[in-house]
């Protein structure tokens, strides 16, 4: 197996002249795991701790139990600082006998829980959630246990949220941590080309820009770049400023052909087809007028301020025959590309993957009925298509069936908010996932899903706006992408340990390490 | 191209103070009074905007509800005083069944005549009761039509309503004894408000949407004559509703009528022949209650070569009268089955009521087997109604529905009714199924929950366990 970077020397004979002649020097990221504090001067937790001032005396008591620095009084001080809530843990402190509330000696610290937990998040992304994830773009590991942060499933009560995992009673001895291999390979097809191999099981989702800034693009190009895995630019165009990570860059061809040159689809090691969206399959892309901005509307060579709609379907494509030509097509134009076929999922997805794949196509990228978008009708969100949950065990089990499963590379998306999920995807028959709203709220994302409305992103993540974008620093934005990545690695490492498995391939479609919380439970497996 | 349907819409903004989903709590005593306060910074300048509404304030009762819930303010702070929370009032709206986000849409519909847009992706629930059990299909690269966002136009919403013979009867090389049939723009008639919620005197609102959207609204018969100029003109988007017990109306008034519905009791045959003796070209309906026996009375009564029947569940769409009562999905479903295996059921037009409450459901329903359906509160919801099940007569109603104004009551349904419409044009669209026809009972373009978990986790985990 080679790497992407391996080939380097090789890219002469397989990019043309011109196109060679306008690559720029790629970014360098690496892959070190640092502090990202939050951006927010208030942080949300679980809790809230409050100071009564008047009967705090500043003994300090609180500052010297307190094992996470909740109380701050900084030197030269007379007044402690506002109290960190969000670095509570709360009424576990009672257990391990550092709880600030009963230690003060004045009755003058008081805690509760934090009413907005259930104002923030919704089912599917709960409060909890949500911190656990800030965290992880913090700190670049999963939460501390003692925060008591329910990050594993959601409340949506269905699907991956009702499915667990059978983990022995005891990790098999012998196996490390470390040791376990996380890789995945694109490329199952002996077709001569790059058989590229990422880091980590999974990458990211098409976001253009229009639907999110500059910053949230490169912020995910550069964690593209140190978790050598990809980042996709999403319908809005190829960007100047993305060159520099062309090789971590898949490019979208979808149905609106917005900046699709052919010197853009030469520019990089996998190209994908947009058939069609989760969150609103069989409708096509839209970007409301408001977020056309003079940028955006220049890199798509359209008019300010108008919606821009992408079709569906492609109108040149109505059969597998069809699809094979627009697959031949960009084979042609990039000899050296993979191809990545994105769909949703309707009932016949299996037959679409199967028919997909006769095409020549090398990653067939499922994207489930609960996915992610900039803007969507909320009829489409809620009821159109599968959930993923639903569909990848669907179309693995065809495909084994079929003889293909082997020669195809399968990627779900979709509803895949946690490593728990990355896990049960593949399990479930997955080789590996497409992550887009994880990043976003490792950027600071509420799901306020104000994303589609005026100016865009309140949260300065989705949006054009010339004033709220510049909000988020570069720098940080990739940092607290790569942390959560390492978090996610991490924790998806750890599963693989509790369940003796060496690699995450060893995983894919091992149905019978899960159950599910509403079944009996003992079908015999057969793989 | 043959004339599109088109409604003619414009915003109708809302009479009584909007009642959004969340309100920033504001600990204003130990504020510091910045510069730079984060309330300025509002992306939605709804701090500005509060301000002015509270200026302006007409009732003491009304707050400013409608932040956008971007926790901005909050974490931005400097003294840490904002909290965001849940407006206690949108909590209390509607019920169980017509949840507050549903009114909510529907407000929203009603006032702007647009399909709902948001960002992020989906955020409820798995799946749940009744409607929320089932998933529409859509069409990915082999589609059946070329349908898809440039082929719209070509959808139609339209279908029939009244008997459809399975073969013409030729008499002479005419095709003789055609029964009557309407044909309606989409697949929706406007029905009566059910008891707890008829307090409002909304015929004439009702009547005008249903001309102007040019479908049919159902009015009980009693309410002869209307009280309305030119009431002649609005007989045929009127079908007037005959209990069992009602006089019978005007000759000249039913044969300006297309469509009347009676209510199912011993005597239902003779009404029917009663209307037809007036007016041979009219289609009559029979109404039957979802209760016990209404699945069961519905299959019997269609081999009576009835032309349509009317089944209507309660406003939540349950069965009444049991105790374990079906949802009107599953009703309809079994209705639907039954009769195509006594191969009656090309034959008759079966319109379904009673929970529906958004436009999903209207497209869910007529993939279960309704050809059509009927709509009551949501129309209502238009008006602002929030369900709180007060109407009665003499208490004041919170949404002040007694006092809309003609303009108002039938933008605001017109609104509902195109919205409805458009985003019915979008699952369309996405099945790839160019007429609403087709869609009868087309349970291949739909995804039901309790068979995808068979037919996948089934096979993966087992056997369900019931709840």
């Amino acid at each position: 197996m080679e790497n992407y970077s391996e080939q380097e020397n090789r890219l002469e004979s397989i990019i043309p002249v011109k196109t060679l002649m306008t690559r720029t020097e790629q970014y360098r990221q690496e892959r070190e795991i640092k502090p990202a504090p939050p951006r927010y001067r208030n942080e949300m937790g679980k809790y809230i701790i409050s100071r009564n001032t008047e009967k705090c005396t500043r003994c300090g008591k609180c500052a010297e139990i307190c094992p996470q620095g909740v109380h701050v009084l900084k030197s030269g001080y007379r007044y402690f600082l506002e109290p960190k809530s969000h670095l509570c843990f709360g009424t576990k402190c009672i257990d391990k006998g550092c709880f600030c509330v009963t230690a003060c000696p004045n009755g003058a610290l008081m805690i509760e829980e934090n009413p907005m937990m259930k104002v923030l998040g919704d089912n599917r992304w709960p409060a909890e959630m949500i911190l656990a994830t800030w965290k992880m773009a913090e700190t670049g590991d999963v939460p501390d246990k003692d925060y008591a942060l329910e990050y594993e499933t959601g409340n949506s009560g269905g699907g991956f949220d009702r499915i667990r995992f059978r983990f022995p009673d005891k990790p098999p001895a012998g196996l490390k941590e470390e040791d376990i291999d996380t890789s995945l390979l694109l490329n199952r097809r002996d077709d001569g080309r790059p058989k590229i191999k990422i880091d980590v099981p999974w990458y990211g989702g098409g976001m253009s820009f229009g639907s999110v800034s500059n910053t949230t693009q490169l912020s995910k190009a550069r964690a593209a770049v140190a978790w050598n895995t990809f980042t996709c630019t999403g319908e809005g165009g190829y960007m100047e400023r993305m060159r520099p990570y062309d090789d971590h860059v898949i490019t979208q061809v979808a149905t609106g052909l917005f900046g699709v040159r052919e010197e853009t689809i030469q520019r990089v090691p996998i190209v994908e087809f947009k058939y069609a969206q989760g969150a609103k399959p069989g409708l096509g892309g839209h970007l409301l007028g408001d977020k056309n901005t003079p940028a955006v509307a220049m890199m798509r060579e359209t008019v300010v301020g108008i919606p821009l709609f992408s079709p569906f379907p492609f109108h040149s494509v109505y059969s597998i025959e069809d699809h094979m030509k627009h697959i031949d097509w960009i084979k042609h134009i990039n000899r050296r590309a993979l191809i990545s076929t994105k769909v949703s999922t309707p009932n016949d997805v299996d037959m679409v993957a199967v028919g997909s794949y006769s095409a020549g196509t090398h990653i067939i990228h499922l994207d489930g009925g609960y996915g992610g978008t900039g803007a969507a009708p909320e009829i489409a969100k809620k009821n159109i298509a599968m959930p993923i949950e639903y569909a990848v065990p669907k179309v693995h089990g065809f495909l084994v069936a079929e003889g293909a499963r082997e020669h195809v590379t399968l990627i779900a998306s979709g509803g895949v908010r946690n490593p728990y999920d990355v896990a049960k995807a593949i399990a479930l028959g997955a080789d590996g996932v497409v992550v887009g709203t994880m990043e976003m709220v490792s950027l600071g994302c509420v799901r306020c899903n104000r994303c589609s409305s005026g100016r865009g992103c309140p949260r300065s993540i989705a949006t054009t706006d010339r004033k709220l974008a510049p909000k988020i620093d570069l720098e940080w934005g990739a940092q607290r992408i790569i942390n959560t990545y390492n978090a996610w690695r991490n924790e998806l490492r750890r599963i693989l340990l509790r369940l003796g498995l060496r690699s995450v391939a060893e995983l894919r479609g091992r149905s019978d390490l899960l159950m599910h919380l509403d079944y009996t439970n003992d079908v015999e497996y057969r793989p | 191209m043959p004339e599109k349907y088109h409604i003619e819409t414009k915003p109708v903004p809302p009479r009584r103070p909007r009642i959004g989903k969340y309100g920033i709590v504001d600990w204003r005593e130990d504020c510091a009074r910045c510069h730079n306060c984060v309330k300025k910074a509002c992306v939605y300048d709804r701090y500005r905007e509060e301000m002015n509404y509270i200026r302006n304030l007409d009732d003491v009762d009304a707050l400013f509800f409608d932040c956008m819930g971007c926790f901005s303010c909050v974490q931005e702070c400097t003294k840490n005083l904002l909290r965001l929370s849940i407006n206690p009032e949108y909590e209390n709206l509607g019920n169980q069944y017509w949840t507050p986000q549903i009114i909510q849409t529907t407000w929203l519909q009603a006032e702007t005549a647009k399909i709902p847009v948001s960002g992020a992706g989906y955020g409820g629930k798995f799946s749940g009761y009744g409607f929320d059990s089932m998933w529409t299909d859509m069409s990915e690269i082999v589609r059946p039509t070329r349908d898809g966002i440039h082929g719209r136009e070509y959808i139609s919403t339209a279908v029939d309503i009244g008997r459809k013979p399975s073969m013409l009867k030729m008499i002479n090389g005419h095709a003789a004894d055609i029964p009557p049939v309407i044909s309606i723009p989409m697949p929706l008639i406007i029905d009566m408000m059910p008891e707890n919620y008829s307090v409002h005197d909304l015929d004439e609102v009702i009547i005008e949407t249903a001309y102007r959207t040019e479908l049919i609204t159902i009015l009980d018969s009693g309410k002869w004559p209307l009280n309305i100029k030119d009431a002649e003109k609005y007989l045929p988007h009127i079908a007037f509703y005959f209990k069992a017990d009602a006089e019978m109306l005007p000759a000249p008034v039913i044969k300006k009528t297309v469509f009347a519905e009676v209510e199912y009791s011993p005597s239902y045959k003779k009404r029917i022949s009663e209307l037809k003796s007036v007016n041979p070209e009219i289609v009559v309906a029979v109404r039957i209650k979802l209760d016990s026996e209404g699945v069961n009375r519905a299959v019997e009564i269609a081999d009576d070569e009835l032309e349509v029947i009317h089944i209507v569940a309660d406003m939540n769409g349950s069965q009444t009268g049991v105790t374990k009562p079906q949802f009107v999905k599953d009703m309809i479903r079994t209705i639907h089955r039954t009769l195509i295996e006594n191969s009656t059921r090309d034959n008759i037009t079966i319109i379904a009521g009673g929970g529906i409450a958004l436009p999903e459901h209207m497209v869910k329903g007529i993939i279960c087997g309704a050809d059509l359906v009927s709509v009551e509160l949501p129309m209502l919801v238009a008006l602002e109604c929030r369900l709180c099940k007060e109407c009665v007569p003499g208490r004041l109603c919170p949404a002040r529905i007694d006092d809309i104004s003609f303009e108002y009551g039938t933008g605001r349904m017109t609104n509902l009714i195109a919205a409805w419409h458009d985003q019915m044009v979008e699952l369309m669209g996405a099945m790839g199924m160019r007429d609403a026809r087709r869609l009868r009972g087309d349970t291949g373009r739909a995804m039901f929950f309790e068979q995808l978990e068979e037919e996948i986790f089934g096979k993966l985990f087992g056997t369900r366990k019931q709840a």
